[in-house]
């Protein structure tokens, strides 16, 4: 009995969240040009998930991961530099899809930070050792 | 060191650790909004995505009359959900067409037999290319488009009864 439930959970469908098409061409194959498919993968490396959201769409299994993989690989074959992919995506759903945002009013504390906190603990440091010397 | 400037380390460290507190603690917004609301939708034309139904362009939409466009698919289960409430929207007068993303025509058939089918014309979008021009980013969402093909408005999941009243206001206002 307990052999048999265990052979009908291994066929039974599961509840389907995807479709029964299969990737599109260019979602998991590589550009022949290694130069170009270079330059796809490194975008593709920047780019966030829409589904999965903590992935970039290199690492996805998402179907709509793999379409964004094929278009990037489509426009990058028809010659289109990477940033401009990139600020199409970004024209369409903000700073949000790319893990390398620009620098504007918003992110702009996220690139000082650095900086910032250096400056406090310079700060801290030149307090205690004066302190000690006194 | 003297009187409250000793303090100010400690009220630091608190006032650090209740913000990244928050920020844990927060639910995650899991909603993408589409940067293109108030932009014209870009240009694209589908084909048929099942017999019988016209498939869908950009230049449909900017024919002086406003539409909802519906992003859909069979596989989709909260789309399901959402059917009765897009037939009363239909119902109601207003033009509703869909684009169908990773779809099979088969499939779409069955699922427009099983659930109703309130649309005008459906677009098969097989490699999600549309979805993204629109700034979409799942199944279902609805757009209320104007009548000079200009994207109004955004829906991100399925249209709830409660909804159907005001997306039909929304789609009318939008000469």
């Amino acid at each position: 009995m307990r052999r048999l439930v265990l052979a009908l959970a291994l066929v039974a469908a599961p509840l389907r969240a995807d479709s029964d098409l299969p990737p599109a061409p260019l979602a998991d194959t590589q550009l022949p040009d290694p130069k170009q498919e270079a330059q796809a993968q490194a975008l593709m490396e920047t780019i966030r998930c829409l589904v999965c959201q903590g992935q970039s769409i290199a690492d996805s299994n998402a179907e709509l991961a793999g379409d964004m993989r094929a278009m990037v690989r489509q426009r990058i074959a028809a010659g289109e530099k990477p940033a401009a992919i990139r600020a199409w995506l970004v024209r369409r759903y903000g700073s949000w899809v790319t893990y390398d945002p620009p620098l504007d009013r918003v992110t702009w504390v996220l690139w000082a930070a650095p900086v910032l906190f250096l400056a406090a603990g310079l700060l801290v440091a030149r307090s205690s050792f004066r302190r000690r010397r006194a | 060191m003297t009187g409250y400037r000793k303090w100010v380390p400690l009220v630091a460290f608190i006032l650090l650790g209740s913000a990244l507190t928050y920020g844990l603690a927060k639910p995650d917004t899991t909603n993408i909004r589409s940067k293109m609301i108030g932009a014209s939708v870009p240009s694209f034309t589908l084909p048929p995505a099942t017999a019988g139904l016209p498939g869908l362009s950009s230049s449909d939409l900017a024919t002086g009359q406003p539409h909802l466009l519906n992003i859909f698919a069979s596989w989709c289960v909260p789309c399901v959900a959402e059917a009765p409430q897009l037939k009363a929207i239909a119902q109601a007068g207003v033009p509703v067409v869909g684009i169908a993303i990773r779809d099979r025509p088969e499939a779409l058939a069955r699922f427009l037999a099983r659930n109703g089918n309130p649309f005008r014309a459906i677009g098969a979008d097989d490699m999600s290319q549309v979805q993204m021009a629109i700034g979409s980013s799942g199944v279902p969402e609805s757009f209320v488009i104007d009548g000079r093909g200009r994207i109004v408005q955004q829906v991100i999941g399925p249209i709830n009864p409660e909804d159907v009243n005001g997306l039909v206001a929304a789609v009318k206002a939008a000469r």
